[in-house]
């Protein structure tokens, strides 16, 4: 029965979701204020149906309920209990539904915490995020039911999961990414409502950059979470492999941070506002487009479209809907939305705008190199890949050139910051970092190449520059803890951010240029030197876990003559699919992480093949990606957004610039800047 | 309006510019770096560029497995069901490469006929085959269909 009651509460989520859709639409057509208040109602409706039917594949996975197909595909009676749980996302069915589940939760959040904005707005909103919802539910109902049954013959045991997903990283690392993908339809929605009510303020965007700067943060947490699992997980020891299921996380990613930048401008000078309104729907595109890339298996083959038409189609056809539609309407009103109001070339503006060009352009890169093997499948023009070499010749200056400004349009002053000021404010940052930088290579005894200590020099001018403003904006007469109470939460989270910006730029120069790692052939009693660590194989012995069994090779770390780490990677036989997984061992702190993994065994109980990485510093590339979350995090609380919410007369949009430019000394002003004018 | 609109069509010449050297440059980066896919039938039968980085992938011929006592050094057969293919291999071999399986390399073609690969890839799961290869044996088998039909075609006609 639960899986007819989810299928059930799947089916009444539809149906909330398309009166959701319509009728508060209509109401703003008609001024109806009742239809358009009914939006939020269907919304509460929406999630509980949503959440049911999530809750009845969960208990259908826990029962072990294998008449059920996708339970079956994906499960079976010795997988342990939490992974059961994160079995229910670990294939197209389920993760679609838990897609649904995300969407329903951030509509149900957007209809609780908009109490402040008017009502046909809130109905706008909340209409485009039910009409993405309801394209959902449709392909979940017609191509993709998780709740379809195998009967009469339905199996006694299922398949079990794939081994490499039974890991803490897989539970969490989708919801995190659906959170981040999902929460970009908030921006896209209040883009979508801009749009067709012809109205783009200040107000707007205040409103809308919480939303979007929660979005991304998730998104950043579940980018991070993934690449750390492929580091320990996969047994390779790599931590980005500019894989098509990474880019196209990536991609929403990079447009979502330009969105994040635009906003501010939007709201604090009223400027770029079709831009930024094109470039919500773009990240929210990206988003569906990354979605279907992964699930729908057409990255592994444009034939798995073709394998199952039905589901190809619909995808082809909704991304044409939502992005053609959207597009459509953009072109139709985001003219009329249009300001001009002029500014200095040597203006905050100015690096926002080179900011917003850069992470473009750099998404438009990947983009191209992510799509070309499919456009060259379709055309015929053979079959090919693209290497990494790629993305990493256009990412890598691109990333560097965005540090830079990074650094100073953080600093910079809006409308005109004379470039002489800029300059002498540029010198001694450069020149201590170019210090630093040659300094980190010297103490650790790292040969000198370019590109590292370019790299190494951003990322100290970036911190250099972050701190230093921290530094003045925080003097105050009352002493440096007052000084730095009156800052904003906002700007707290833009330092941490920038900062972890700089501390992943660390941790990934380091770690490429300077890692050391050998694949060996190595018998018990046997021991071999890799970077200064004296690695010692000292037995093999089988062990038994939970679903499979496992030959563990125990591993002693030396380093000059002192033992530092034991290290048991594994080699696991999963009874329920006979896969077998490569499980590396890791001993690492913030300097450094020792890796070793069991490739296979060569001859019976003697040498195996044996792969030992040495990596400086490689946890910082997801400490830093932690800091840019939790940066995030912070500017998302700042009471700011939620207070200017309430108060703001809607009219902004008359206001224009001279508006915005006093409310940023009211808003943000405790800084510097108010210092300096007063 | 006149300067207006001159300085909207200066900006759009210098954003029409900036992104044609833009996309002209990611499409050089493109072509230098992508590998292209031969089965063991064209690698045998078509001139292949010499040390240009490629990928081949097949079914790993059975018992073809051989490996150097002293190092991580392998070699094995690869085939599509048409002709068979010689890789060499210095280092580990993913958890799932086995006889009869199928499996992708990357790496460069030599004079003396063997596959020098610098990475190989086996499937990620049990029930996955590289479409690559799917590809490949297919083809090669309606080469083999064709030719067969052909024959018998022959005494069909007289």
């Amino acid at each position: 029965m639960t899986a007819e009651f989810g299928h059930f509460a799947l089916i009444l989520a539809l149906c909330l979701a398309l009166g959701q859709a319509f009728v508060p639409l209509l109401g703003t057509l008609r001024a109806n204020r009742l239809w358009m208040a009914s939006a939020r109602p269907m919304a509460y409706g929406q999630f509980v149906f949503a959440v049911s039917s999530f809750i009845c594949l969960v208990m259908l996975f826990l029962g072990d309920d294998f008449s059920v197909r996708y339970v079956a595909e994906n499960s079976n009676l010795n997988l342990p209990d939490r992974y059961k749980v994160s079995a229910v996302w670990a294939a197209h069915e389920g993760s679609l539904l838990l897609w649904a589940l995300i969407l329903s939760m951030w509509t149900f959040a957007v209809a609780l915490f908009s109490r402040n904005l008017p009502l046909e707005l809130v109905a706008r909103v909340l209409s485009v995020m039910a009409m993405i919802a309801v394209g959902f539910y449709l392909f979940l109902l017609f191509t993709s039911n998780p709740f379809e049954r195998l009967l009469p013959f339905s199996p006694v045991d299922g398949k079990d999961l794939n081994p490499l997903l039974q890991d803490i990283g897989l539970i969490i690392h989708p919801p995190m990414l659906y959170m981040g993908y999902v929460g970009f339809s908030v921006a896209f929605a209040f883009a979508l409502a801009a749009l067709m009510a012809g109205r783009f303020d200040a107000a707007w965007a205040r409103w809308t950059r919480p939303w979007t700067i929660a979005a991304w943060a998730f998104l950043t947490l579940g980018i991070c979470l993934g690449s750390w699992w492929a580091y320990y997980e996969l047994g390779w020891g790599g931590w980005w492999f500019w894989d098509p299921v990474e880019n196209a996380s990536f991609m929403p990613w990079l447009t979502g941070t330009a969105l994040i930048h635009s906003l501010a401008v939007a709201e604090k000078r009223g400027l770029f506002r079709s831009w930024t309104l094109l470039l919500a729907i773009l990240t929210f595109s990206l988003s569906l487009l990354g979605t279907f890339l992964v699930r729908s298996g057409v990255l592994t083959s444009v034939h798995a479209f073709a394998a199952d038409p039905a589901r190809g189609i619909y995808i082809l056809v909704f991304l044409a809907v939502v992005i053609g539609g959207s597009l459509l309407l953009f072109a139709f009103r985001g003219q009329t939305l249009q300001r001009t109001a002029s500014f200095n070339w040597s203006s905050r503006e100015t690096f926002l705008l080179g900011n917003n060009l850069l992470l473009v352009v750099a998404m438009g890169v990947i983009l191209l190199g992510t799509l070309y093997p499919l456009v060259a499948d379709v055309a015929g023009w053979g079959k090919i890949s693209v290497g990494p070499p790629y993305f990493n010749w256009f990412f890598v200056p691109l990333a560097l050139i965005l540090a830079v400004i990074m650094a100073v349009g953080s600093v910079s002053r809006w409308k005109h910051h004379p470039p002489a000021m800029l300059a002498s404010l540029a010198l001694w940052p450069a020149l201590v970092s170019i210090v630093v930088s040659a300094g980190v290579l010297f103490i650790h005894g790292y040969s000198f190449a370019l590109l590292p200590l370019v790299s190494l020099a951003v990322a100290a001018w970036v911190v250099i520059w972050s701190l230093r403003d921290w530094w003045r904006k925080s003097s105050s007469s009352r002493g440096r803890l007052a000084g730095s109470r009156r800052l904003r939460g906002s700007y707290y989270g833009m330092l941490l951010a920038h900062i972890g910006i700089a501390v992943a730029i660390v941790g990934v120069t380091l770690t490429s240029h300077y890692s050391e790692q050998r694949d060996l052939r190595l018998s018990p009693g046997e021991a071999v030197s890799v970077a200064g660590y004296d690695f010692e194989f000292r037995a093999e012995e089988r062990i038994r876990g939970p679903n499979y069994v496992a030959r563990r090779g125990r591993f002693e770390v030396l380093r000059r003559g002192a033992l530092i780490a034991e290290l048991n990677p594994e080699k696991r036989y999963y009874s329920g699919g006979g896969q077998v997984m490569t499980e590396a061992d890791i001993d690492g702190n913030l300097r450094r992480d020792i890796y070793v993994a069991l490739g296979e065994a060569l001859e019976e109980g003697g040498a195996w093949s044996v792969r030992i990485y040495v990596k400086p510093y490689v946890r910082w590339i997801w400490l830093g990606g932690l800091m840019i979350a939790m940066g995030g995090g912070i500017a998302m609380v700042d009471k700011r957004y939620r207070r200017l919410a309430q108060t703001r007369p809607r009219s902004e949009a008359q206001a224009g610039v001279e508006v915005s430019g006093t409310e940023q000394q009211i808003t943000e002003g405790s800084g510097a800047q108010q210092q300096r004018n007063g | 309006m006149k300067p207006a609109r001159r300085r909207r069509l200066q900006l759009v010449i210098f954003i029409v510019s900036v992104a044609s050297i833009g996309v002209g440059l990611a499409v050089y980066a493109l072509r230098e770096n992508i590998n292209l896919f031969y089965t063991p039938s064209q690698l045998m039968t078509s001139d292949v560029p010499l040390g240009t980085r490629i990928r081949v992938g097949g079914m790993v011929v059975a018992d073809s497995l051989s490996r150097n006592q002293q190092s991580l050094d392998v070699t094995f057969e690869v085939t599509d069901g048409a002709a068979q293919v010689p890789i060499h291999y210095s280092g580990i071999l993913p958890d799932l490469f086995a006889e009869n399986e199928a499996a992708v390399a990357i790496g460069h073609w030599t004079s003396d006929n063997i596959f020098m690969a610098e990475e190989v890839m086996a499937k990620h799961d049990e029930e996955y085959t590289p479409p690559e290869v799917a590809d490949a044996m297919e083809q090669a088998y309606q080469q083999k269909l064709r030719s067969g039909e052909a024959l018998q075609d022959k005494p069909g006609r007289e």
